[in-house]
């Protein structure tokens, strides 16, 4: 992974003598609580319902166990002894005390970490596909792309007070595992007819009060123009951007006011007028980051019949939890955060302290954070994988659920944000109450599940095959069903509204309903999400609200 | 008199807006830019200093042809959201070369002023009560950056070019 240099060390020093001091003239009282607020937010401090929330930045998601180890710390000395995975690939804490967050930050800096660009309207972390650098369909790796535009958007004197937050992420696989097309831009790694590698560009995406898929705008960016094609893009944005409403401040609300054609016309424009002041590309310097991502050396090894002779649980498990690696003899290995009796993306400090135990002796010492709020060891042994799985058993990590209904993307909700209008947290354990059966999930086959506790689309749920949505009503909360969407690829699609939105304790079995319609429809085999694209809302509308469960 | 920082001092503002010297007495004017558009032939024959006070919507490639004569520009900021302003003061510099005084004006704050110098500007006014001797700082709050910019009297460490 990518490692630290003296400049990189300094500045992440100087951010945090710079946070300290700003955390000092508003504890002194010489900045108003709306002038540090501008402030806190650029660093990822949140003031929350109960306290603060703050939001440590994961470069596309890669730590090294070092870096666990000092999350675990923060998670026991400054927190309640947990953490938050969240879906841009960070960590977030529930319950530091505000003074405390500088020495949280300079406890991050001395393993390379920080929170800077985790809030507020500027470059946020830019993610990645979490199977980067392992996948066997991939083009090329994007994490040295990525770590190439973190570098140029860290605190960019012109874009870092845009109309609203902004966010890239970045694939090199045709698959798109890192939900590119409901950013802000998305970048695919992709080849062009001369067999160039270079990037195919889209603008727009975005989830929240109005979801939207990107629109290509450049079909092949030769890589060399990646950052003065970026600058091009947030400079119409910057100045084009509407700033006299907060709800139509995302770029996707830009282009589509302007249509992707005209929108790409002025970008194309300014990436020519601006050829001779953009950034440069700097081959030596790509190739020094670059040289951070080069493949392991991997040992020879030959694919094991790694189910042979094993317990059903661990049969399990190895299907559902592992996945394919490039290299024969190894595979990726995630490490569920969804077990039943523990909300989404929650880890305690103990088990960082062993994950990052495990992904020493496991994986090549590094860990990853998933978009969609898992742990992942990118290179694990065949051999190793059965104690491997044995260990994490014991830490409550192995569920064997990934990309099963419960292994759903949910966002803290009303228990902890003060955006929220429902909770979410409960939802999910009603969920995993019901749906306690593992052969159930299995049969049921790959269903996202993806919750929000409001509008602000934290939880993604306008691009989950089954989307929840809370909603205020007079005060009380409800829940808005969406079928049908998916961050899958070129076929991304957002969920259809399938009708009045359901009381809180109705949501549970509305989705029993749903999951029902599903198993009576459905051909053999067949994905959830296949068979609503094939049936279409109706029969859900249909069945789902019978009489009897009429939702006001 | 109005006290603002230029290139890293205090000093006395020795500009006037011309709703505050409506017969450019002090012969240093700043007008606003739609005036400065309806007016400039007459301005141009005028003997004092001109300068152009910027809205954050007002192009500033309209500015491109006028820099023989105009010595300063002043661009606005409503408030801390308000960031058009970088994007202008960074076309002034490095698209169309613009050597003269480079104003930041309004509700800008202390923290503000390390992304303001980067993006070109070397003069900042600051709300009447600001602390000018804590503003000054900022301007060291960090020796190093990533990217190349067109900031004035910064020296940084870069990686790339």
């Amino acid at each position: 992974m990518y490692r630290y240099d003296s400049i990189d060390q300094r500045l992440v020093e100087q951010r945090v003598a710079q946070f300290r001091d700003q955390t000092q003239r508003f504890l002194a009282g010489q900045l108003s609580d709306d002038d540090f607020k501008s402030l806190r937010l650029r660093n990822g401090l949140y003031i929350q319902k109960h306290a603060p929330m703050l939001r440590v930045s994961i470069p596309y998601g890669l730590l090294s166990t070092a870096q666990v180890r000092v999350l675990a710390r923060i998670a026991r000395e400054y927190d309640r002894d947990f953490g938050h995975f969240t879906t841009r690939q960070n960590i977030q804490y529930n319950w530091p005390k505000l003074e405390q967050v500088p020495d949280i930050l300079a406890l991050l800096a001395t393993v390379e970490m920080h929170a800077i660009q985790t809030s507020g309207n500027c470059i946020r972390n830019v993610t990645a596909d979490h199977l980067a650098g392992v996948a066997p369909d991939e083009l090329e790796d994007p994490r040295p792309w990525c770590e190439y535009i973190r570098q140029w958007a860290t605190l960019h004197p012109e874009f870092s007070y845009l109309p609203r937050k902004f966010k890239i992420a970045v694939t090199g696989s045709p698959q798109d595992r890192a939900a590119s097309r409901v950013h802000d831009i998305g970048l695919h790694l992709v080849r062009n007819a001369a067999g160039e590698v270079g990037f195919e560009v889209l603008v727009g995406g975005g989830l929240g009060r109005a979801p939207m898929i990107g629109h290509v705008i450049r079909e092949f960016l030769p890589k060399q123009e990646l950052l003065a094609y970026l600058e091009a893009i947030l400079r119409v944005y910057n100045l084009e951007g509407r700033r006299d409403n907060i709800h139509k401040a995302r770029i996707k609300i830009l282009v589509k006011a302007l249509g992707p054609q005209k929108f790409r016309e002025l970008v194309e424009a300014e990436f020519a007028a601006a050829r001779d002041i953009a950034p440069r590309y700097d081959a030596a310097e790509f190739e020094r980051i670059r040289s951070f991502f080069a493949s392991p050396h991997y040992e020879s090894l030959l694919d094991e019949n790694v189910e042979a002779g094993k317990s059903r649980e661990f049969r399990n498990w190895y299907r559902q939890n592992t996945r394919k690696h490039k290299v024969t003899g190894y595979r990726a290995v995630f490490v569920s955060l969804k077990p039943p009796n523990s909300p989404p993306g929650d880890i305690t400090a103990k088990q960082l302290d062993r994950v990052a135990d495990l992904a020493d002796r496991y994986s090549l010492g590094l860990v990853r954070a998933t978009h969609d709020q898992n742990l992942l060891f990118a290179d694990v042994r065949q051999s190793d994988l059965y104690a491997l799985w044995q260990a994490l058993l014991e830490l409550d990590l192995a569920t064997a659920n990934i990309g099963t209904l419960t292994d759903m993307i949910c966002c803290p909700g009303l228990d902890f944000c003060s955006l929220a209008n429902a909770r979410s947290i409960p939802i999910a354990a009603q969920l995993n109450e019901r749906f306690d059966d593992l052969d159930h999930l299995y049969d049921l086959g790959e269903i996202q599940l993806k919750m929000s506790g409001c509008m602000n689309g934290c939880g993604h749920h306008s691009v989950g095959h089954i989307g929840i949505l809370g909603v205020d009503k007079s005060g009380e909360e409800w829940y808005q069903i969406t079928l049908g969407g998916s961050t899958g690829g070129a076929d991304a699609s957002l969920g259809e509204v399938i009708g009045p939105s359901v009381a809180y304790d109705e949501v549970v079995d509305t989705i029993e309903r749903i999951i029902n319609v599903y198993v009576a429809e459905r051909h053999e085999e067949e994905r959830f999400l296949d068979t609503f694209r094939r049936i279409g809302v109706a029969p859900f509308k249909a069945r789902v609200y019978a009489p009897a469960h009429q939702a006001a | 008199m109005r006290q603002l920082i230029r290139r890293r001092e205090i000093v006395n503002d020795d500009w006037r807006y011309a709703d505050e010297d409506p017969h450019g007495r002090d012969r240093a004017l700043i007008l606003p830019f739609a005036r400065w558009q309806q007016e400039r032939n007459r301005w141009w024959l005028w003997d004092g200093r001109l300068g152009v006070r910027l809205g954050p919507a007002d192009p500033v490639a309209a500015l491109a042809q006028d820099f023989l004569r105009v010595g300063l520009v002043a661009i606005e900021f409503g408030g801390i959201a308000e960031g058009r302003g970088y994007s202008q003061a960074q076309l002034l510099r490095k698209r169309y070369k613009f050597g003269g005084e480079l104003r930041a004006v309004g509700k800008i704050q202390r923290d503000q002023l390390f992304y303001l110098a980067r993006c070109g500007f070397d003069s900042f006014e600051l709300p009447q009560g600001a602390d000018l001797q804590v503003a000054l700082t900022a301007f060291d709050d960090f020796s190093v950056a990533y990217q190349g910019a067109a900031d004035i009297g910064l020296d940084l460490e870069r990686r790339a070019s």
